[in-house]
C-alpha cells in the first residue's frame, strides 16, 4: 500500500504554517488539479425527506398523497416559497432564496444510489464509499480524492466530528475540529508545559516524531485561525448551535491561513417516521442560517467554492397513519456556491403518479449520486477525467446535464 | 577467587600477570552475566509485551519468580489460570448480556411487531421506537464494556490477545442488523477456541447468527427450491466469497467465479432461528431443507455431494485444511506477532506447523513464540499499538483498578478505531500504516495526559512509580527528557512516550 510521503517530506518550515509535501510520482500528472478550489461536502444522516424541501408544489398528487404534511401552496399561511414555477422551496429555508437568485443555489431531484437499500446504515456506507453495492471497500471517495490533489497544507481536508468519517477514511491523512461550540477548548497538550515536554520527546526523525510535529503544527493553525473568530464572535450575539458554529469555523479554516480545501460536516436526527412537521421546523432553521453563514463566510471565495449536500436516501412519497414518513429511495442533492450554475432543479422529473413511483411508494432515483460528483470533481476541482476511475470505481459519468459553471 | 600464591620473588611477576588474568575473567564473567541478565530482562519484557496486553506488576512479579518460560506455558493453557475476580464483578453487573440472545431479537421482533399491527397513535409510535433505540444501544454498549473489561482484567491475556485476532479475521460490525444482539456469545464462541483447532473455530464462526447476519449468509436461497420460488429469494455470494478471500484461504490464492458461485449454492438453507421456534427452542443456527440446493456441487476440484447441511460441514473442512490457509492463516499470526513484514523463514515454519497439526492454533503459537524471530531482538519494540492495543495498555501500565470503561470506549473511538464498528470484513488493521497519523498522535499524547492526571480513575491521578515499572527500559533519549521534566509530568511523559505507543 503506498503512503503518501507525509511523513518523509522536507522540514517544516520555521514559524510556516505550510508544510511543503509531495514526493509521489503522481505529482506531475496534477499540474492541472487546483488547490484553489473548495469542496464541502454535508451528510444529512437519517434520510432527510428530500420532497418536502424541494416540494413540486404543481403536482396535485402531492397533496392527495400527504394529506396532512404537505406544505402549504404558495401564497398561503407558511406556504412553500416557489422557485421556479413548479418547485418551491420549504419556507424555514428563506435564508437561501438569496443565492437562488443570485444563481448560486442548484437541486438535483430524484438522485440518489442506484440501488435501494433501505438500512440507513448500509445506505450511508455506499454513499461514503462511493461505490454502492460493494461492502468490502476500506476507504472513503474523499480520502480518494484527495489523494488526486496536489498536497498543500497540513489542514487540507477537515472533518468536522470526532471520529473520521468512513468518507474520509484512507491512506490521506486528516485534519480534525471538534463540532460545537468548544472547538477550540483547551486538549491537554495545548498546556505550555506539557507541550513543550512532549515537543522534546518528539523532537526527532522518525516517523513518530514527524507525525507528532505534523499534528501539533495543525492544531496551531486551525487554533490561530478560530481563536480570532472567537474573539470577534464574543462581542456580537452567541451563535445559535453546533452547525451554524462549525460552518463559521469551516468558512475560517477555508478562507485564511489554513487552506483547507475539502470539508466534511454531518448533522443527524432526519429520520422523521412520526410527525414530520415538528422535526422539519425543528431542524431546517439551523442548517438554513448554518449555510447562510458558510456562504457568507466564504465569500472572499465564494466563485471558487461548492458544497454539497448529501443524505443516504429519500423517503416515501406517501405520509404513514404518523404524519410522518418512512424510508423511500431517491432524494434531492442541494449544490451551493459561486461555482454552481444556480437557479435551478436539475434532475428527470418523473411526475407521482403510480406508474412513476419506485415500487409504486418512492421517488425513484433517475440521477446517480456519482453523477453530480463525478462533475464536481473533474469539472471544479480539475481533477483530470482518466483519474476518476480512482475516486469511483467502474462508474462511468453520462453528463446528461451540467451544474457546475 | 583470587588465589594466593606464595612465591619467591621470581614468581612475583607471574604472581601479578596471573592474579591481573584472573581479575579480567571476573569482570568479563560478570560483564557477561550483567549483558546475559540484560538480555534476559528485555527479553522477558518483549515476551510480555507480545503475549499481553501491556505489563502489570501482578504479572512482572510472576515472571520473577517463575520465569519467563512457565509463563508462556501457563498463557498457553488458559484454563489453568483462574480468572480475575475484578473481571467477573464487571461482567456480572451486566444485564442485557448475561441473557440469551434470542430473547433479545424477540424483544425487538414484538417491538417492531406492535409498531406494525397495533396501529399506535403519534405518541405510541415515538414511544416504541424510544423503546428499540434503548434496546439496541444498551445492548451495544454493555457488549463494548465487556470487551474491553475482558482485554483489561483477565488473567488470560494470550487468551485475550487471541480474542483480538481473530475477532478481526472473522469481523462482524455489530450495527448491522441484529449482530449487537450477538457479538458478545459470538466473542464467547471465538474465545472457546481461540487457542484450539481451526477448523472448529471457522466452523463456529460460519454458522453463528452474528456472522450469518454480517455476510447475508441467513438469506442465500437457492432461486429453484420451495422457498426460493415463493419468495422468489436467490443466491447471495457475500459469505462465500469472504469466507475464502478473507477467513481461509486469501485473495485470489486458488479458487474462481465458479468456486464461489458452488460455495454458496452448498451454504443455502443455512440461517437464522430468529424467534426460537425451532429446534431446540434456543435460538442461533438453524437449517432450513426448503432453502436448499440438493444438487451435487464441483468445489476446489472435490464433488460434493447434494445432502444437505453436511455439505458446508465438509467445504469448510476442505477449506480448513487447505495449504493456502495454513500460509495465509500463519502470515497473518507472524504479522501481529513479530513485525508488519513478517519473515518469511517464520511464515514457512508456521505454514509446516499448522499443517502437521492440522490447524492446531496451541502448537502454532507455542512454535510462533519459540522461534528465533520471535526472539530477535531486532524486532523488540517494533510493533506500533492499535488504538485498542494502546488504550488497554495504559489502563494496565497505570494500575488503575476501576477504569471508566465508558470513557475507554470514547478514546478509542475518537482515535477511529470503535470497537465492534469496523465497517468492513477484513476487519481492523494492526500495521503501523493504518494508525500512524499526525492527528492520532496529538490526540494519543492528550489522551496519555488526562489518563496520568486521573480521567479514567475517578480524577485520582495514577502512580509514576508504577508506571515506571510496567513500562520498563525506555531509550536513552527518552530517558533523559523525562529525567528533566518536572515531577508532575512524568507518568503524562511516560504514557504518551514512543515506548508505551509500542510494542
Amino acid at each position: 500500500m503506498k503512503r503518501r510521503n507525509f511523513l518523509t517530506a522536507a522540514s517544516l518550515a520555521a514559524g510556516g504554517m505550510l508544510l511543503p509535501i509531495g514526493c509521489n510520482s503522481w505529482v506531475s500528472q496534477q499540474a492541472n488539479a487546483s488547490n484553489r478550489k473548495r469542496l464541502v461536502v454535508i451528510f444529512l444522516r437519517g434520510a432527510v425527506d428530500g420532497l418536502n424541501i424541494v416540494v413540486p408544489h404543481q403536482a396535485s398528487e402531492y397533496y392527495e398523497a400527504r394529506p396532512t404534511i404537505a406544505i402549504p401552496y404558495p401564497q398561503e399561511k407558511n406556504g412553500v416559497l416557489d422557485l421556479d414555477g413548479f418547485f418551491g422551496l420549504h419556507p424555514t429555508l428563506k435564508d437561501l432564496l438569496p443565492l437562488w437568485k443570485k444563481k448560486q443555489l442548484a437541486f438535483v431531484h430524484s438522485c440518489g444510489l442506484p440501488i435501494s437499500e433501505r438500512s440507513h446504515f448500509l445506505a450511508q456506507d455506499y454513499v461514503e464509499s462511493g461505490t454502492p453495492g460493494i461492502a468490502n471497500t476500506s476507504d472513503g471517495w474523499m480520502n480518494r480524492l484527495l489523494a488526486q490533489l496536489p498536497s498543500e497544507s497540513l489542514t487540507q481536508a477537515l472533518n468536522v466530528g470526532v471520529t473520521t468519517p468512513y468518507i474520509l477514511k484512507g491512506k490521506m491523512p486528516v485534519a480534525s475540529l471538534k463540532p460545537g461550540k468548544n472547538s477550540v477548548a483547551p486538549i491537554p497538550t495545548d498546556r505550555p508545559g506539557v507541550k513543550a515536554a512532549f515537543g522534546k520527546l518528539y523532537s526527532g526523525t522518525d516517523e513518530l516524531s514527524k507525525a507528532f510535529q505534523a499534528g501539533s503544527k495543525a492544531r496551531e493553525v486551525v487554533l490561530a485561525e478560530l481563536n480570532q473568530e472567537r474573539m470577534m464572535a464574543s462581542r456580537g450575539a452567541t451563535n445559535v448551535n453546533a452547525f451554524v458554529d462549525d460552518a463559521a469555523e469551516v468558512a475560517k479554516l477555508m478562507v485564511g491561513n489554513a487552506k483547507t480545501q475539502l470539508a466534511f460536516m454531518e448533522i443527524g436526527g432526519w429520520d422523521s417516521h412520526v410527525n414530520q412537521d415538528q422535526i422539519l421546523e425543528r431542524q431546517l432553521p439551523s442548517l438554513g442560517t448554518g449555510l447562510a453563514t458558510l456562504i457568507s463566510g466564504l465569500e472572499p471565495i465564494l466563485n471558487d467554492t461548492v458544497v454539497v449536500i448529501v443524505s443516504e436516501f429519500g423517503r416515501t412519497v406517501r405520509e404513514n397513519g404518523n404524519k410522518g414518513t418512512d424510508h423511500g429511495f431517491g432524494n434531492v442533492m442541494w449544490l451551493l456556491g459561486g461555482a454552481v450554475k444556480g437557479g435551478k432543479v436539475y434532475g428527470d422529473w418523473l411526475g407521482l403518479s403510480e406508474s412513476a413511483l419506485y415500487k409504486n411508494r418512492d421517488l425513484p432515483v433517475n440521477t446517480d449520486f456519482r453523477e453530480i460528483l463525478s462533475q464536481v470533481v473533474v469539472n471544479h476541482l480539475n481533477v483530470s477525467s482518466d483519474r476518476l476511475d480512482l475516486i469511483f470505481p467502474d462508474y462511468k459519468p453520462t453528463n446528461p446535464f451540467d451544474v457546475i459553471a | 577467587m583470587l588465589k594466593q600464591v606464595n612465591c619467591k620473588q621470581k614468581n612475583n611477576k607471574l604472581k601479578s600477570w596471573f592474579n591481573i588474568i584472573i581479575l579480567i575473567s571476573i569482570f568479563w564473567l560478570c560483564g557477561v552475566n550483567f549483558a546475559a541478565a540484560n538480555e534476559s530482562l528485555s527479553h522477558q519484557r518483549h515476551v510480555l509485551s507480545r503475549l499481553s496486553f501491556g505489563a502489570n506488576s501482578a504479572e512482572i512479579e510472576q515472571i520473577n519468580k517463575s520465569g519467563i518460560e512457565a509463563y508462556i506455558q501457563s498463557q498457553l493453557k488458559p484454563q489453568t489460570i483462574e480468572e480475575s475476580p475484578l473481571l467477573e464483578d464487571y461482567l456480572v453487573r451486566l444485564d442485557l448480556i448475561n441473557q440469551k440472545p434470542v430473547e433479545l431479537q424477540k424483544k425487538e421482533i414484538s417491538l417492531y411487531q406492535k409498531l406494525r399491527n397495533s396501529n399506535p397513535s403519534a405518541k405510541q409510535e415515538q414511544k416504541i421506537r424510544k423503546d428499540v433505540r434503548n434496546l439496541k444501544t444498551q445492548a451495544m454498549n454493555e457488549a463494548m464494556g465487556a470487551h474491553l473489561a475482558r482485554a483489561i482484567y483477565s488473567n488470560r491475556q494470550l487468551q485475550e490477545v487471541m480474542v483480538d485476532f481473530w475477532f478481526n479475521h472473522f469481523n462482524v460490525d455489530a450495527r448491522k442488523k441484529a449482530v449487537r444482539f450477538w457479538v458478545n456469545d459470538y466473542e464467547e464462541q471465538i474465545r472457546t477456541h481461540a487457542l484450539g483447532n481451526f477448523a472448529d473455530l471457522l466452523l463456529a464462526t460460519a454458522q453463528h447468527p452474528a456472522m450469518l447476519m454480517y455476510l447475508d449468509n441467513y438469506t442465500n436461497t437457492a432461486p429453484q427450491s420451495p422457498a426460493g420460488k415463493k419468495n422468489k429469494q436467490g443466491l447471495n455470494e457475500n459469505y462465500a466469497r469472504e469466507l475464502m478471500e478473507l477467513h481461509t484461504l486469501g485473495v485470489n490464492d486458488g479458487y474462481s467465479q465458479d468456486d464461489i458461485i458452488s460455495l454458496a449454492r452448498i451454504f443455502t438453507g443455512w440461517g437464522i432461528d430468529r424467534e426460537g421456534k425451532q429446534g431446540d427452542g434456543q435460538g442461533g443456527f438453524f437449517f432450513f431443507p426448503r432453502r436448499h440446493d440438493r444438487q451435487d456441487k464441483v468445489f476446489l476440484d472435490y464433488k460434493i455431494k447434494g445432502s444437505g447441511v453436511e455439505e458446508g460441514k465438509q467445504a469448510i473442512e476442505i477449506l480448513a485444511n487447505h495449504p493456502a490457509t495454513a500460509h495465509f492463516i500463519s502470515y497473518k499470526l507472524a504479522q501481529y506477532f513479530v513485525a508488519d513484514i513478517p519473515p518469511e523463514s517464520l511464515v514457512n515454519s508456521l505454514t509446516k506447523q499448522f499443517s502437521n497439526s492440522r490447524g492446531n492454533i496451541k502448537i502454532v503459537l507455542d512454535a510462533l513464540i519459540h522461534s528465533p524471530e520471535f526472539n530477535d531482538p531486532q524486532y523488540y519494540g517494533q510493533k506500533f499499538k492499535t488504538p485498542y492495543q494502546y488504550l488497554v495498555s495504559l489502563v494496565r501500565m497505570g494500575e488503575i483498578e476501576q477504569p471508566e470503561i465508558a470513557r475507554v470506549k470514547g478514546m478509542i473511538g475518537q482515535l477511529s478505531m470503535p470497537v465492534y464498528q469496523c465497517n468492513t470484513p477484513d476487519g481492523y488493521d494492526n500495521v503501523e500504516s493504518a494508525w500512524l497519523n499526525p492527528d492520532a498522535i496529538l490526540r494519543r499524547t492528550s489522551f496519555a495526559t488526562a489518563i496520568s492526571r486521573g480521567v479514567l480513575n475517578r480524577q485520582n491521578s495514577v502512580e509514576t512509580q508504577k508506571i515506571a515499572q510496567n513500562l520498563g527500559e525506555v531509550s536513552t533519549t527518552t530517558k533523559q527528557i523525562i529525567d528533566k521534566t518536572p515531577d508532575k509530568l512524568r507518568a503524562a511523559l511516560m504514557m504518551g512516550s514512543p515506548e508505551a505507543m509500542y510494542r
